[in-house]
């Protein structure tokens, strides 16, 4: 038989703490899965929007990179680069990731804690509101009303619907922890309880900093990259690890190797993780000690990150093959790995004799899409292709396009990887190599430099984008319940017969 | 773990421990810094003044953060030295502005004292308006949205564009000028308010 979608054995951990855990039946999922489906569909369906909105915008933004005269030779203000560049980041930030990550997180929260959707207008009304938000904010930045504070673009008074949306989100994961059936906490549950508390905290703490009591001079820079590195670490990366954590186990029908991994991996992210900020200001104007703490707090990020590998990786053990035909597993497992790569490499930035190469250049705007496209774009794709079909009751129409959108992610996540690096890496060379006192390229020559990398980017963001309307297309499709109808999930490749 | 208050307790505290030594520690070391008294009865830094101080929305707004930053590393590790972009820069440089731009890109120069360099408001306004055409392989976009075409009435305006520096398809048929918008005027006067020729204490060079 096929394991695939067999939904038995999640949280028979090796754990004696488990003494009330009773197996779940199909019925009870099935009605838990029915709970949740306007709210979710909702956040899934509007995220992919954003997608496709941050694609376009990401399009434009590169093309114009290598090409500054294209679309309108600078009469435009809505279409300049700087403002369509930023537009991109905060519509796959804010629209996007958080957007089906609440999404992805919503229908974990309901499984876990093994109890129907509760009260759902609250995260109806949350999520409407922060749709909202995301189309007034980028309505502001193109219009020109950035604040100018990376990350933190969108003018504070959208910040306020976000938040209120955010607390009405955090509020709503509390209940469900509270009507939650007695028992074992699942390790996804830790880390999506924490990002969901954790974000608004963040999140009000860095606007109150910077916008309404702004704190002195650099301090702003220290707060701004506080909050842009734990944006990452302590809201996309616990989110994505929940869902890691759930979909493999979940898709090879085998525990998590070890519950201590799993405890040991969560508590070293949450303390490492929050102190990583200084790391984005090595050399800058603010004090050493802050760097110093900051490049110690990154390298001791190789504890979680390899206690995270090891664990996924032993679970995996022998399940290999499950790769050729689940979906779900493919697109989990491949940003289950680039996590793993991503963090390394996070590490090694923040080591000063390699940031004094790498900072300030192209290469770290490779690492960012490894963290959040690689990462952790694949991982919520993974978890809609599991998710979409338990509320939509039909399967994905077909396994070919989801084939071509796995490629497309792959292989343009990949190129614009090993562009932006290689770009990267000659820019920051180029600047230290002297020839006698003086440097041996002119400024302008590094900038020069940088543009054949920029066009192979331009050309990996379009495999991507085509990645992303096959995807849509797709999504549409189960929206409009024309999906299959065998009652079977949509494979890569139909298992053998046993 | 399984008891909800023990994993509250765990979020709150890690999370407060970063805040206490990234957030709370470094206000009370660097939070109210002074600017020095020069022997002329001045500031260093100088407050901006006039212009300039609109100027730093302008800068926020249209994004140059993306591409410049404004801060001066180390000499002898980084190649910041090189370039002409002043001394390094410090904490106490900052303390006279409203919003930072330490920045994480140099896509462009950084323009952490730009304005000791480039002090000729006409250069600047020509560069916004086609900087290809002053600065050959430049990537970097026309602002040419903070700028308008007029006819021109009588007198041509005191700080329209020297369009005859423009390349022929940029310049106004004839009888009009192009002059900076307000935007543009305090973008500029910012710009040029960008300048660290001041020393302090704490640089020794």
């Amino acid at each position: 038989m096929s394991a695939i979608g067999t939904e038995t054995t999640l949280g028979q951990e090796y754990s004696t703490a488990v003494p009330h855990y009773r197996i779940e039946d199909a019925a009870e999922r099935s009605e838990l899965d029915a709970s949740t489906r306007f709210p979710v569909l909702l956040y899934l369906g509007s995220g992919l929007f954003w997608l496709l909105v941050g694609t376009v915008f990401a399009l434009i933004a590169s093309f114009k990179l290598h090409n500054p005269q294209l679309f309108d030779g600078g009469t435009l203000s809505w279409l300049a680069w700087p403002r369509v560049r930023t537009a991109h980041l905060n519509a796959v930030i804010y629209g996007w990731a958080s957007t089906a990550g609440i999404g992805v997180g919503i229908w974990l929260i309901a499984r876990l804690c093994r109890t129907p959707l509760r009260y759902p207008a609250i995260v109806i009304v949350a999520g409407i509101f922060w749709n909202i938000g995301v189309a007034i904010g980028i309505t502001a930045i193109l219009a020109g009303q950035s604040t100018g504070v990376e990350w933190l673009e969108f003018p504070p008074y959208v910040a306020a619907i976000l938040f209120f949306s955010y607390i009405l989100i955090s509020i709503w994961t509390v209940l469900m922890f509270y009507y939650r059936e007695p028992g074992h906490i699942y390790v996804s549950q830790w880390y999506l309880l924490a990002a969901f508390i954790w974000f608004p905290w963040l999140y009000a703490t860095t606007y109150l900093l910077i916008f309404a009591y702004p704190v002195q001079g650099v301090l702003q820079a220290i707060t701004n990259w506080w909050y842009g590195h734990n944006v990452l670490g302590l809201w996309f990366t616990p989110i994505g690890l929940a869902s890691a954590y759930y979909f493999i186990p979940k898709v090879i029908g085998r525990p998590v190797y070890s519950y201590y991994l799993s405890a040991l991996g969560f508590w070293t992210l949450a303390f490492f993780y929050a102190w990583n900020g200084g790391h984005h200001l090595i050399g800058g104007p603010i004090p050493l000690w802050i760097q110093t703490v900051s490049i110690v707090a990154s390298v001791m990020m190789i504890i979680p990150v390899s206690v995270v590998a090891i664990n996924h990786h032993l679970t995996m053990t022998g399940n290999f093959h499950y790769l050729i035909t689940s979906p779900t597993l493919r697109f989990t497992v491949f940003g289950a790995m680039s996590y793993t790569l991503v963090s390394l490499q996070g590490m090694s930035m923040a080591i000063p004799s390699l940031n004094y190469i790498t900072h300030f250049t192209h290469y770290t705007i490779g690492h960012s899409h490894l963290g959040l496209y690689s990462f952790y774009t694949s991982i919520i794709f993974g978890a809609m292709y599991y998710i979409v079909p338990r509320l939509t009751e039909c399967e994905w129409p077909s396994a070919n396009l989801i084939k071509l959108h796995f490629w497309c992610v792959f292989y343009g996540s990949a190129l614009m990887f090993v562009c932006l690096s290689i770009g990267g890496i000659t820019q920051g060379t180029m600047w230290l190599t002297k020839s006698g006192e003086l440097p041996a390229f002119q400024f302008i020559d590094t900038v020069q430099s940088t543009i054949p990398y920029l066009i192979g980017r331009s050309v990996a963001g379009t495999i991507l984008a085509i990645g992303h309307v096959v995807f849509a297309y797709h999504f549409g499709l189960m929206i409009l319940r024309m999906g299959q109808r065998t009652g079977q999930p949509t494979l890569f490749i139909e298992p053998a017969k046993a | 773990m399984n008891r909800l208050p023990t994993l509250f307790l765990g979020f709150f505290l890690t999370f407060l421990s970063a805040w206490l030594g990234l957030i709370l520690i470094p206000t009370f070391q660097i939070g109210a810094l002074k600017p020095e008294v020069t022997e002329d009865g001045g500031y260093s830094p100088p407050s901006p003044a006039g212009s300039a101080i609109a100027g730093e929305s302008v800068y926020a707004a249209n994004g140059c953060v993306l591409c410049h930053t404004q801060q001066v590393r180390n000499k002898i590790d980084t190649a910041d030295g090189q370039y002409g972009w002043g001394r390094q820069t410090v904490a106490r440089d900052y303390i006279a502005q409203r919003r930072v731009f330490l920045g994480t890109m140099r896509t462009g120069p950084d323009l952490a004292s730009t304005g000791a360099s480039k002090s000729d408001p006409a250069w600047h306004h020509l560069h916004l308006y086609n900087p290809q055409h002053f600065a050959t392989g430049s990537l970097m976009p026309s602002f040419r949205y903070l700028y308008k075409t007029q006819k021109i009435l009588g007198q041509r305006a005191a700080n329209a564009l020297d369009v005859a520096r423009l390349p022929e398809a940029d310049r106004p048929p004839a009888g009009y000028e192009i002059v900076p918008t307000r935007d543009a005027q305090d973008l500029v006067a910012y710009l040029i308010s960008l300048n660290r020729s001041y020393s302090l204490k704490e640089v020794k060079e």
